[in-house]
């Protein structure tokens, strides 16, 4: 049973003349690392909030077809409902962190679940450390850089213990390094923990390494959906995205009539080069 | 020509932002000033237009001391474009947005009207003349800010974080807009975390750590020494990393774009199959 | 002066046996202080109330903060004493309201200064306030720093665009403010919108019955802060209705102007 599966799904936002995201099919296996990219406006939003049902029940609109995710079909549910399946993270830390103190914050979601004392303080306790937070369980969130902020939503996430995690953005508004270090973590809790990960980036440099699968999205469609090194082509140059620089230099090799990969990766490129150099 | 010197600065009771800082931007340079969160980028840049005025030091702009001058009179020259547009789109038409600060600093209504609608082609914003600002996508309301702040013309261009946000292709735009006002011979100095970014642009670069200036020069030598882009918890450009790791095979230094490192590897390729092609031929 | 006043109210992080009470202990030892004032108009009863705060106030390490309260506090001190001459209350009264006014206000701030929003947010929902209230509190409490940001920022960046703010007649300077207060309200919606955004997708509401990871629990010291309370409330009471008080008087006339 897949993890997500989307069947004609389409949404037009109440009052808007054309859909933001039309006949929309996919399916997504428990444990795999998805990227969702696509230039601005194309519908990657969208699409992300309508897996925990914040479409149609925070934007109203007119959505039709089948999404189901962990078994349940979406339709008719509540995104409350939905949250110990669907775990979302946004993209700025400041507003979706409610209490003032890390560890309460954490907890938060538990607490609206009415999950009782002892088990919540086990799952929060579980989640700060997956999330390597657990030595600032006591600070408050605004004495927190942006990214140990985006680090505690994600912890707050975790601990209601869904099987999908969307994250929307969440490197935005955080420095290189930032960034770097919450992808890091992204991707160890996909893999030890077996957790579906949706993520949307335009950072496809720092992303790439991570992912399985690339979905590029453009005008409310899906144009492209497969691994990183086959949809890295020229019809996503085409449509706009931003490459990893790396795969956009072996792209000008190849025009120059070289017989070079698609790297995605620095060590690729590097890998590569060296092969060829060494012919 | 804008001028810090010797400024340090403090908010009353709290700890020093920045020290000591020294530095110059002529005219038509194209500056990025770059450093991690809480450096200090941004309220070293609010001291350009007088939103704050040094504890200590002076800063002058084309000669004046910003303390003697306000900041709607420092603004005439130095425009500040900040982060988030929604800080400060307010009116109801986007034209009547474009028109609010010509009006302020005392344009003639006639002015105010052909500016307006030259800015509005410039831009790409034509269609949204008469749109509410509030209901544009997030890059159009970007746009619109940009807009607001270039309508009077200033001298300088001040940005801060103009790439948060925006895709490949946006900000394909933004650098080929900044190429633009630089020919114009004004100033445009950009706050910017995003390393790739300022790799394909290569303007001078600034790197401001915990409130000093740690380096001072091109993109090209800043971002590929690992020890200052450390300090400055940023990362090396794909390219500059990519060729790092090659070092053996003796690049040339600085290399932080994908057309130079086209270059340089098609070269060594081609001599490859140069050295091979004479036994062939034989 | 009206951000000093502020500052009185805002809550800082310290251990002092003061922050460490319970909310609620604190809250009715404030009421006492409140009742107390209000019971009286003699100006040597309340000088004694004012006065009884600031053992309290040293236990809490925060005498500097409180004066600077007070200092905030000023405007409304010396309004309320010239208005009650002006009005022709005697002088010594008059003086009595003001000192009455300082000792209410220094009353509460001693309560916010010492209680983070956090706890407050806990008691109420302890004494069975309606969560989605309680919750609206610490929520607020939480954004005023952040808003006081954001408000900054715009005035910052209309200023940019040589918006001037200290310039022009009454109805200009009015008008001035709209390119601050749009921004502001919007910002605050958008803001609005992604709390709450956050918030359905970690379940709020799922359940009545919701849990807290942490409780507040009454501890001894607390118990001796109630009992305290009682007693001084108790002997106000006492004083108010048996003892018969000196009444100072100035004799200045001030000449009735109403």
């Amino acid at each position: 049973m897949p993890a997500i599966e989307a069947k004609k799904l389409s949404f037009t936002y109440a009052g808007a003349e054309k859909p933001s995201m039309e006949d929309i099919n996919f399916s997504v296996e428990k444990g795999e690392f998805v990227i969702l990219t696509g230039p601005s406006g194309c519908g990657k939003t969208t699409l992300c909030r309508c897996l925990n049902a914040l479409i149609p029940n925070f934007y109203s609109g007119e959505l039709t077809g089948e999404l189901i995710v962990d078994g349940i079909n979406v339709d008719g549910r509540s995104t409350a409902e939905l949250a110990t399946h669907v775990g979302f993270v946004f993209q700025n830390p400041e507003n979706q962190l409610f209490s003032l103190s890390v560890e309460r914050d954490v907890a938060f979601g538990l607490e609206n679940l009415g999950v009782p004392k002892e088990e919540a303080i086990e799952r929060v306790r579980w989640a700060m450390e997956a999330t390597g937070i657990l030595d600032l369980r006591n600070k408050a969130p605004y004495e927190l850089s942006g990214g140990q902020q985006q680090r505690a939503a994600i912890a707050g996430v975790l601990a209601m213990r869904p099987s999908v995690l969307v994250l929307d953005e969440p490197t935005s508004f955080l420095d290189p390094k930032s960034a770097e270090e919450i992808v890091e973590i992204i991707a160890k809790l996909n893999h030890e923990l077996q957790l579906t990960t949706l993520l949307v980036e335009h950072r496809l440099d720092v992303v790439s390494r991570y992912a399985n699968r690339v979905i590029v999205m453009d005008n409310g469609k899906i144009a492209l959906d497969g691994p990183p090194r086959e949809v890295y082509n020229d019809q996503a140059r085409l449509i706009g995205i931003g490459l990893p620089k790396v795969t956009m230099l072996f792209h000008l090799l190849r025009i120059d009539g070289f017989g070079v990969t698609n790297p995605i990766t620095v060590e690729e490129a590097a890998a590569d080069l060296r092969r060829l150099l060494a012919q | 020509m804008i001028s810090i010197e010797n400024v340090s600065f403090h908010y009353t009771g709290g700890p020093d932002v920045l020290k000591n800082v020294n530095l110059e931007i002529k005219d038509g340079e194209f500056v990025a000033i770059m450093g991690e969160n809480g450096a200090g980028k941004t309220t070293l840049v609010k001291m350009f237009n007088g939103l704050l005025k040094p504890t200590e030091g002076a800063v002058l702009v084309d000669g004046v001391n910003t303390r003697e001058k306000s900041v709607a009179q420092l603004s005439r020259d130095v425009g500040l474009i900040f982060q988030n547009p929604d800080h400060q789109l307010f009116a109801e038409t986007v034209a009547e947005e474009l028109a609010f600060s010509l009006r302020n600093f005392g344009f003639k209504e006639g002015t105010i009207q052909r500016r307006v609608t030259s800015l509005l082609t410039t831009l790409d914003l034509n269609r949204y003349e008469k749109s509410s600002p509030f209901v544009l996508s997030g890059g159009e309301r970007k746009r619109v800010a940009l807009a607001a702040v270039l309508a009077w013309d200033p001298k300088h261009v001040v940005m801060d974080e103009p790439t948060i946000g925006q895709d490949y292709l946006q900000k394909d735009h933004l650098r080929n807009f900044i190429v633009q006002i630089t020919s114009q011979g004004k100033a445009v100095v950009i706050v910017t975390h995003d390393v790739e970014f300022v790799a394909e642009c290569r303007p001078r670069v600034v790197l401001l750590s915990r409130g000093k200036i740690i380096a001072d020069g091109p993109a090209a030598e800043i971002l590929t020494n690992p020890q200052a882009v450390k300090q400055a918890s940023l990362v090396m450009p794909q390219i500059a990393s990519l060729m790092n790791d090659l070092k053996d095979l003796n690049p040339p230094p600085n290399i932080i774009d994908a057309y130079a490192a086209k270059g340089f590897f098609s070269g060594k390729l081609k001599a490859k199959v140069e050295a091979r092609a004479p036994t062939q031929r034989r | 002066m009206s951000l000093r006043f502020v500052e009185g109210f805002k809550f800082t992080r310290m251990d002092s046996p003061i922050h460490r009470l319970d909310p609620r202990s604190k809250f009715i030892l404030t009421l006492g202080f409140f009742v107390s004032s209000l019971m009286f108009t003699n100006i040597i009863v309340l000088l004694v109330i004012f006065l009884a705060q600031v053992p309290g106030i040293i236990l809490a390490k925060s005498p500097g903060r409180w004066l600077r309260s007070l200092r905030g506090g000023l405007f409304l001190f010396v309004f309320i004493f010239v208005m009650n001459v002006i009005f022709g209350t005697p002088l010594v009264t008059s003086l009595a309201f003001a000192i009455r006014f300082l000792a209410i206000m220094s009353a509460f701030s001693f309560f916010f200064m010492t209680t983070s929003a956090d706890d407050l947010g806990l008691a109420l929902e302890q004494i069975h306030v309606p969560y989605s209230i309680s919750f609206t509190f610490t929520t607020a409490v939480r954004l005023v720093p952040t808003m006081a940001v954001d408000a900054q920022t715009v005035v910052d960046a209309q200023r940019s665009r040589g918006l001037e703010l200290d310039k022009g007649n009454f109805m200009k300077r009015i008008r001035n403010y709209i390119p601050i207060l749009i921004p502001l309200i919007i910002s605050a919606i958008r803001r609005s919108v992604e709390l709450a955004e956050a918030l359905e997708s970690r379940a709020f509401g799922a359940t009545e019955k919701r849990t807290a990871i942490v409780t507040l629990r009454m501890r001894v010291a607390d118990y001796l802060v109630i009992l305290a309370t009682f007693v001084g409330v108790g002997l106000a009471l006492y004083v108010y209705f048996k003892v018969p008080l000196p009444n100072l008087v100035i004799p200045i006339q001030i000449p009735r102007l109403f």
